[in-house]
């Protein structure tokens, strides 16, 4: 999770053992976990905006799950009656707006499209107008993985940003998906993305496997960022919300 | 923030100055400091506490009387370590009596294990041979088609189930790769690479499911594909893959990021296969045969010259450099020179990876906070300029200082800033330059080589400074306005 952060939770948990004259390591342990579940808790409604549309814009750097991701949170939307436009806003990998027009043909969600090779801004922009125009409630922009060392591709990330707010819809939400087996690096990409385009939470995927992404704890004491959304697989069904308490328990399994 | 071994030696170092040999207090001292490092560069903590003791050993009783940097030594040792760890032997490709030689790639989602494929494809072209690509990855939306239209680019055929077949999802990538082998055969085609879908080491199904694909088609080769980001996960998942399927060798992918790639000493030390490629990119051409003594160096923190000179040749054209530095040196280096340099610098990346990348920085100039958007706005002004501007910026007057200012959405003062700043640096340059540069550019023209230092496991060589021609970055960074002189001067050993 960090060394930085792990040091100052024991600094918390010190205190708290002192205040409570704690003595058996189970008690310490049961300290830890409940200083860790309370830093990370935190509210996980996604955002809406006050006039439809509302848009929610997918971020992160290569192969994480942000295609795959609103492939589930489409379902999940469509399923309580929503009105999902997915925006294939990654105009750059090899087929990628088949992948997201897969996952909106299973869901019965819009997809609107450009050329590869295309403006993602301008994709972006045409899936809200065209919201706007039908009426749909959520638009869900997928945007290419790019590594957040690399400026001109932060730069236009940047761009789209802003892009995607110009139009009749708005930004309430700017997800950053973040793969539960990156090390450390997970928050130097938080970081990167958070000043590119406001990050406003944190999707956790691939929490199936044996990785424990401690790094969210990092995110949150740094950066404030919570956790809203975790990702437990492939299919469609595998998204719930973050529970922090649930994820310590793990982190401690 | 992440601090190079380097940053983390400097202080203990001073202290054991005069020291003739280390004692174990102080080997325990370094060697915590290097657990450190080690830790935030995503390496593994079990392999942190082998290769502890490795340096450990080597480090006791090593005789720094004669050393005039005691924190040198140490490095070199740790370094050395490394670099033997991630290398060793180089996988040199044997390919298979009856064709096809069959590649498998493997590994978690998300990995880059299509994109590698493709690459991997690229690559055996080059080296003569006549590949083709197996679409096994029935499992991911759009996963064949991503492959057909990467082999599309490099004219490399691809085999898969049908498209009703693929988007039913009732396909099996087994019968795919069986049949692929046959196809292979009947084609003449001497390389068989078979993208496999991502998958969890512990999900029990998928990997029976790959140790079936791999019976099925007795890979010569198994490639473990891994995300150069990956953290202290690497190790169970490298084993669980190597006890499944035997693995040849790991590629290694991401390596453009900035992470610092510790998971590969772990994955190398868990599976004791060679590293062998390294991808540095999204294109096909971001690939290459993987260097560890690099990587080494990176993971320590220590900067990684050569990528950076790579790089460097890459964004500068040569001659135009040449050239550009000339007029520098004469004087009549213009705002449009200044302008393609600039343009040129930030393709390298943004300046804090750049500056990371070189040795010996010390730590207050690399922890300067320089501002890539500060550079974007010098450019937004010259941009603004005329031509003739550019060329001539006596001719500024207020008038045109004020229309400058107003096109590129800066002041009046900025404008100006910048323009006397230019003034004196090309004075500078002029005065500084002169003959030494036309001698050196003489040589230059005689050698006609690229130059370009080397990193080896004995750590950096001299770099062939010539091989840059053209102001250096300290120089360049000093001359952006709010900037004052160089904070500290570019060392290398």
């Amino acid at each position: 999770m960090g060394i930085g952060p792990a040091q100052s939770l024991l600094g918390a948990v010190r205190l708290t053992v002192k205040e409570r004259d704690l003595s058996t390591s189970a008690e310490l342990v049961a300290a830890v976990k409940e200083e860790m579940k309370a830093e990370l808790a935190g509210p996980v409604t996604l955002a809406r905006a006050e006039t439809a549309p509302t848009i929610w814009l997918f971020v992160g750097v290569n192969g994480v799950g942000k295609t795959t991701t609103i492939g589930k949170l489409g379902k999940r939307l469509t399923d309580q009656g929503d009105r999902v436009v997915m925006a294939a806003g990654d105009t750059f990998r090899a087929a990628a707006a088949e992948q997201l027009g897969t996952w909106a043909d299973r869901c019965g969600a819009d997809l609107v499209r450009g050329e590869e090779g295309g403006d993602p801004s301008a994709v972006i922009f045409d899936a809200v107008s065209s919201a706007a125009a039908k009426g749909a409630d959520i638009v869900l922009a997928d945007t290419a993985g790019r590594l957040h060392n690399k400026a001109n591709l932060m730069e236009e990330l940047a761009k789209v940003r802003r892009v995607a707010d110009k139009g009749d819809g708005t930004v309430t939400e700017v997800l950053l998906v973040l793969d539960a087996t990156t090390g450390q690096n997970g928050l130097q990409q938080a970081r990167q993305f958070t000043e590119a385009t406001e990050v406003t939470g944190v999707v956790l995927t691939k929490l199936d496997g044996s990785a424990k992404g401690g790094i969210v704890f990092a995110i949150r004491s740094e950066l404030g960022i919570p956790v809203k959304l975790v990702g437990l697989g492939e299919t469609a069904v595998d998204l719930v919300d973050f529970n922090s308490d649930e994820f310590v328990d793990a982190l401690f399994a | 923030m992440f601090e190079s071994l380097s940053d983390r030696f400097d202080g203990i170092f001073t202290r054991l100055r005069g020291k003739g040999r280390l004692s174990e207090a102080d080997v325990d001292e370094v060697l915590r400091e290097i657990r450190m490092a080690l830790l935030e560069a995503d390496v593994n903590l079990e392999v942190v506490k082998a290769l502890q003791e490795r340096i450990r050993e080597r480090a006791v009783g090593e005789d720094l009387s004669r050393s005039l940097n005691p924190a040198l030594q140490v490095k070199k040792i740790v370094l050395e370590e490394l670099t033997q760890t991630l290398g060793g032997e180089t996988l040199r490709i044997t390919y298979a009596s009856k064709p096809p030689t069959v590649v498998l790639m493997a590994g978690l989602q998300g990995s880059g294990k299509t994109t590698n494929s493709a690459k991997l494809a690229k690559w055996f072209k080059a080296q003569g041979r006549n590949p083709m690509l197996v679409g096994a990855d029935l499992q991911r939306p759009a996963a064949v088609a991503q492959l057909r239209t990467l082999a599309a680019q490099i004219d490399v055929p691809v085999f898969s189930a049908s498209d009703e077949v693929v988007l039913s999802g009732v396909g099996d990538p087994v019968d795919v790769a069986r049949a692929a082998v046959a196809e292979a055969r009947r084609l003449g085609r001497d390389v068989l690479i078979v993208d496999t879908a991502g998958r969890l080491a512990i999900d029990a199904e998928l990997m029976a499911q790959v140790r079936q694909i791999s019976d099925e088609v007795q890979p010569d080769y198994t490639f473990f594909v891994v995300d150069a980001m990956t953290g202290q996960d690497a190790v169970s998942v490298a084993e669980s893959f190597h006890a499944t399927l035997e693995l040849d060798g790991v590629i290694l992918t991401k390596l453009d990021g900035d992470a610092r790639g510790g998971a590969a000493l772990s994955v190398k030390e868990v599976v004791g296969r060679p590293i062998a490629f390294a991808s540095t990119g999204e294109k096909l051409e971001d690939f290459d045969l993987f260097h560890p003594d690099r990587l080494a160096g990176r993971i320590l923190g220590e900067g990684d010259l050569a990528t950076l000179i790579e790089k460097a040749e890459g964004a500068f054209e040569q001659d135009q450099a040449e050239e550009a530095a000339a007029r520098l040196m004469d004087g009549t280096f213009t705002l449009e020179d200044f302008l393609d340099q600039m343009q040129a610098l930030k393709k390298m990346g943004p300046l804090s990876g750049v500056m990371s990348m070189l040795p010996g920085v010390p730590k207050e100039v690399r922890d300067v906070e320089i501002d890539d958007r500060q550079i974007a706005r010098v450019e937004g002004i010259i941009k603004s300029m005329t031509p003739e501007e550019r060329s001539k910026p006596e001719i500024i007057d207020n008038s045109r200082r004020d229309r400058i200012a107003k096109g590129s959405g800066s002041s009046a003062t900025d404008v100006t800033q910048l323009v006397n700043q230019f003034k004196q640096m090309r004075q500078m340059m002029q005065q500084m330059g002169g003959n030494k540069f036309a001698k050196r550019k003489a040589k230059k023209a005689k050698k006609g080589k690229k130059g370009g230092g080397r990193v080896t496991a004995k750590g950096p060589v001299q770099v062939d400074k010539k091989a840059f021609a053209f102001p250096t970055l300290e120089e360049m960074e000093a001359q952006l306005p709010g900037r004052g002189g160089s904070a500290g001067s570019e060392t290398l050993p």
